[in-house]
C-alpha cells in the first residue's frame, strides 16, 4: 500500500512541502512572523522557550527545535536567532543541514534590529520557499508513515469509540511495517500495569513505570489532589470521574500489538518501526510538539468535547466519538465515530474510515484544522524552571 | 420515546455508562452487557449524558469498577441506580494531598 509524499534526501517522506520558520527563542517570534506574513507557502514554530532555563532544559529545546527542522513536511528551513539565546543555534542550523534540505539563519541582534531583520528574512524565505514550489509528490509504500495519536477533550465516549477507532488505525498501520507513537504518559496513571504488560521486553516494561512515576512524582509534588488538572473540568463534565478511568478509555487508542519501547521526548524516528510511547504530558501544545520532534506525518486524535488543535507542520485528523458534539462542531471534526455509540457502525468501519482519510491526507487532501487554519498548538514541553 | 440506554462494559463492572439525554430519576435504564444482554435499572438520580450509574450496591471504601478495572474508590455507599461520579467517587492517584 502506499500515499504520495514528498521524497527528501536523507530518505525521509513528507505528507507536505513547507518552509519552516523558526524561531531560536521566543524573542525571535515577532520577526519570524512577519516573515512569514509576507511568504508563502510558510508556517512559523512560535514557541516560548530558548532563554533563562537550566541546562538540560536548554537542550531540550535545542533538540526539540532539531527535530521540527528535521521533520520531512519541512522542504526548507529559516532559523531566526536573535543572538543572545541560550538555545545552541550553530548546533541547530548544522544538524539541520544533515538532511540535505536548504537552512538559513538570521540573526536580529547583528543584522541591525528588527526591520532589517524582517527584510533579509523575508528574502531568504521568499527564496526558500521559490526552490521548492517544484517539488512532485511520488508513490511512498505505507511503511514509511510515523502515525501519532493522542486523545484531547476526552469525555466518556472517548474510550467507548474514537479511541477504539485509531486503535484500529494503529494496528493496521503496524501490521503494514510502518511505526505508530502515542504519549500521554499522566493518562497512564491506573492502567500502567496492562501496557506494561505488552511492552516487548522487561526493560521495555520497567521503563513505562518508570515514566509513569515521574510524571505522577511532579504532579504530587504540588502537594495536592491533581483533579481539574488531570481530569480536567471538561473531562469530568463529560463524565469521567478519576485519571484511572481517563487512563483506562486513554490507552484503547494504542490499539492491540506489542509496545517496542519508550521514546525521550526530544527523539527523532531513524528507522524504527511498530508501536512505540513517547513520554509526553496531555496538553495538545506539548505533545503536538513532541509527536512533531518525531518526524510524524499525520496525527490521529481522537476527541469527545470537541478539540479543535492543529500543528504548524503536522496535519491532524479529529476523530469525534461523541455523536453530538460531531454534529455541534461539524467544521471542526473529521471523522464521525459517535455512529459507535449510537450503535449503528462497528469499530472497524470507523476505524477503517479514519484508515482511509488518513492514506489521503498524507497524499495532500487537507484536514479541517488545516482548512479553518487552527494550526499553532506549539511548545515545548521543559521540566524545570524558568529563572 | 427514544430508549433510555447505558451500557456495562465488562461483567466485573459495578457501574454502567448512560448514553441517553432523558436518564432522570424514577426512569428505567436498559443497561446493556458485554454480551449484548440487557437488564432493566430504576435510577435513582438524574444522570448526565456519558456520566455512570451504579449498577450494584458499592460500600464506602469499596473500588470502584469499570473496563474490569479499578477507577476509583467510594466516598460513601452508593446504591445501585445511583450517579457515580466525583461527589462519591475519589481517584488514587496523583494525590499529593494525602501523605503515602
Amino acid at each position: 500500500m502506499e500515499f504520495k509524499g514528498y521524497m527528501r534526501k536523507n530518505g525521509k517522506a513528507g505528507s507536505r512541502n513547507y518552509v519552516a520558520i523558526i524561531p531560536a527563542v521566543s524573542c525571535a517570534n515577532d520577526v519570524a512572523m512577519a516573515i512569514q506574513a509576507q511568504t508563502d507557502n510558510t508556517r512559523g514554530l512560535y514557541h516560548h522557550q530558548g532563554c533563562c532555563q537550566l541546562p538540560p532544559d536548554l537542550d531540550r529545546v535545542t533538540e526539540s527545535l532539531i527535530g521540527l527542522g528535521c521533520h520531512p513536511n519541512a522542504g526548507a528551513v529559516l532559523v531566526v536567532s536573535l543572538g543572545c539565546e541560550g538555545t545552541d543555534v550553530e548546533r541547530l542550523v548544522n544538524e539541520i543541514s544533515k538532511t540535505g534540505k536548504p537552512v538559513e539563519l538570521i540573526e536580529i541582534q547583528k543584522l541591525g534590529g528588527t526591520s532589517k531583520a524582517i527584510e533579509a528574512g523575508t528574502n531568504a524565505a521568499q527564496n526558500l520557499a521559490v526552490s521548492i514550489s517544484g517539488l512532485q509528490r511520488e508513490p511512498v509504500d505505507i511503511s514509511n508513515v510515523i502515525m501519532s495519536i493522542k486523545c484531547g477533550g476526552s469525555d466518556a465516549t472517548s474510550g467507548l469509540a474514537s479511541n477504539c477507532a485509531i486503535g484500529y488505525v494503529a494496528d493496521r498501520i503496524v501490521d503494514l511495517g510502518g511505526t505508530v507513537i502515542f504519549g500521554e504518559t499522566t493518562e497512564f496513571l491506573g492502567a500502567e500495569h496492562i501496557l506494561a504488560k505488552r511492552a516487548r521486553t522487561p526493560e521495555a516494561g520497567r521503563k513505562i513505570y518508570e515514566i509513569v512515576n515521574q510524571m505522577e512524582t511532579r504532579a504530587k509534588s504540588m502537594g495536592c489532589d491533581m483533579r481539574k488538572g488531570e481530569p480536567t473540568p471538561g473531562n469530568i463534565a463529560g463524565g469521567l470521574s478519576t485519571i484511572e478511568e481517563k487512563s483506562l478509555g486513554a490507552i484503547a487508542k494504542s490499539g492491540s500489538r506489542t509496545i517496542e519501547g519508550v521514546f525521550d521526548y526530544t527523539d527523532i524516528v531513524t528507522d524504527q518501526k511498530g508501536l512505540w510511547i513517547k513520554d509526553t504530558p496531555g496538553r495538545e501544545m506539548e505533545i503536538l510538539t513532541g509527536m512533531a520532534v518525531s518526524g510524524s506525518q499525520c496525527m490521529l486524535f481522537s476527541t469527545g468535547r470537541g478539540s479543535p488543535q492543529g500543528f504548524p507542520i503536522m496535519p491532524v485528523i479529529k476523530i469525534c466519538g461523541n455523536p453530538l458534539t460531531y454534529e455541534h462542531l461539524i467544521n471542526d471534526m473529521d471523522i464521525n465515530a459517535g455512529k459507535i455509540i449510537k450503535g449503528e457502525k462497528s469499530i472497524e468501519e470507523v476505524g477503517e474510515a479514519a484508515f482511509n482519510k488518513m492514506i489521503k491526507v498524507l497524499s495532500g487532501e487537507t484536514t479541517k484544522n488545516e482548512t479553518i487554519k487552527y494550526y499553532s498548538s506549539i511548545d515545548i514541553y521543559t521540566l524545570g524552571p524558568v529563572l | 420515546m427514544e430508549d433510555t440506554v447505558g451500557l456495562k462494559i465488562n461483567k466485573n463492572d459495578n457501574v454502567a455508562v448512560v448514553f441517553a439525554e432523558n436518564a432522570k430519576k424514577g426512569v428505567r435504564l436498559n443497561v446493556t452487557d458485554h454480551k449484548g444482554n440487557v437488564s432493566i435499572l430504576v435510577l435513582l438520580s438524574d444522570i448526565p449524558y456519558g456520566h455512570k450509574a451504579a449498577v450494584a450496591s458499592i460500600k464506602k471504601g469499596s473500588p470502584i469498577i469499570k473496563y474490569g478495572e479499578t477507577m476509583g474508590i467510594a466516598t460513601t455507599d452508593i446504591e445501585a441506580g445511583e450517579h457515580v461520579h466525583v461527589h462519591n467517587a475519589d481517584s488514587q492517584r496523583g494525590r499529593g494531598d494525602i501523605q503515602d
